[in-house]
């Protein structure tokens, strides 16, 4: 497909891209996406975000963990308690990237619709 | 003909697939022509301005499609398509990787399978495309992100062509 057009490109830009990969990291595990669906919604303590699941709260710690590491979450103290909520703007990178990707499909059968349109009245 | 032809584009990371569902204003015969045939696929498979040339393309169950992505400045980027299923006018399957002139295959690739159904002289094609490693389906993704910017920019540079012959 076209996108593979920049395979060598990616190998050399590797570092530059790890950012990236780890945000695909991220939200490839069930448990981070549920997380942040829950967090898009409002700002949530460790212990309230571990009681919508029914795994430990060590696991969603570390969850929390890796969302932080790779800044699709941000973490804020309030008293003693830490609240954590969406990184909207990194959310949105991912959206935009999506969104390239789809418009290489898009450009491609348009180019396809003239393609039939010059086929069917080579038919008639 | 439908006022408006649909175009679906998702990505679904749990499952590792990507599914492009798309309708033509054509009957099921030209569109499936359009896919299977070296000359035709030629002329669209890759967005403007790059383009797309085949070396080899043998449309049969264990042939396959060699061709370059060939960038404005000329670049070449190969790859290959290995035909692993074929039922005339309703669907084909095939395996794709990147690849260097020689055919030396960059694995993992993907898994393709292409659908077509006509209804009232409109043909739908739906694409599922199967990652077996996350990674590469971030590196499609992201290579796409590239690629899109530099259409961006092309569309740019038309539209200011346009402007300044007003």
């Amino acid at each position: 497909m076209a996108a593979h057009i920049f395979a060598t490109e990616w190998l050399l830009n590797k570092n530059l891209n790890k950012m990236r990969r780890d945000i695909f990291q991220a939200i490839a595990d069930p448990t981070r996406r549920a997380i942040i669906t829950l967090i898009a919604l409002q700002a949530m303590t460790p212990n309230a975000i571990a009681d919508n699941f029914h795994t430990t709260r060590q696991s969603v710690s570390k969850h929390l963990r890796i969302l932080t590491e790779c800044e699709l979450v941000k973490q804020e103290q309030h008293g003693r308690e830490i609240y954590y909520s969406l990184e909207i703007k990194k959310m949105k990178e991912i959206d935009k990237w999506l969104e390239q990707f789809r418009k290489i499909w898009e450009t491609r059968f348009n180019q396809l619709d003239k393609v039939l349109s010059t086929m069917k009245k080579q038919k008639k | 003909m439908k006022n408006s032809l649909l175009f679906d584009f998702i990505v679904d990371k749990a499952t590792k697939t990507v599914f492009v569902n798309r309708e033509f204003d054509a009957p099921l015969p030209l569109v499936w022509d359009a896919f299977t045939k070296q000359e035709i696929l030629d002329q669209w498979w890759a967005p403007q301005p790059w383009t797309s040339k085949t070396k080899i393309m043998d449309f049969k169950v264990g042939g396959r499609r060699v061709y370059a992505m060939v960038s404005p400045e000329g670049q070449e980027h190969w790859s290959v398509q290995k035909y692993t299923s074929i039922s005339p006018k309703t669907n084909f399957k095939m395996y794709n990787a990147f690849a260097d002139k020689d055919e030396n295959l960059d694995l993992p690739g993907s898994d393709w399978d292409l659908n077509f159904s006509e209804e009232n002289g409109t043909t739908k094609v739906s694409i599922s495309i199967y990652n077996e490693s996350l990674e590469r389906m971030e590196r499609m993704v992201d290579m796409g992100f590239k690629e899109g910017f530099s259409m961006t920019l092309n569309y740019l540079g038309d539209l200011l062509h346009t402007l300044s012959q007003k």
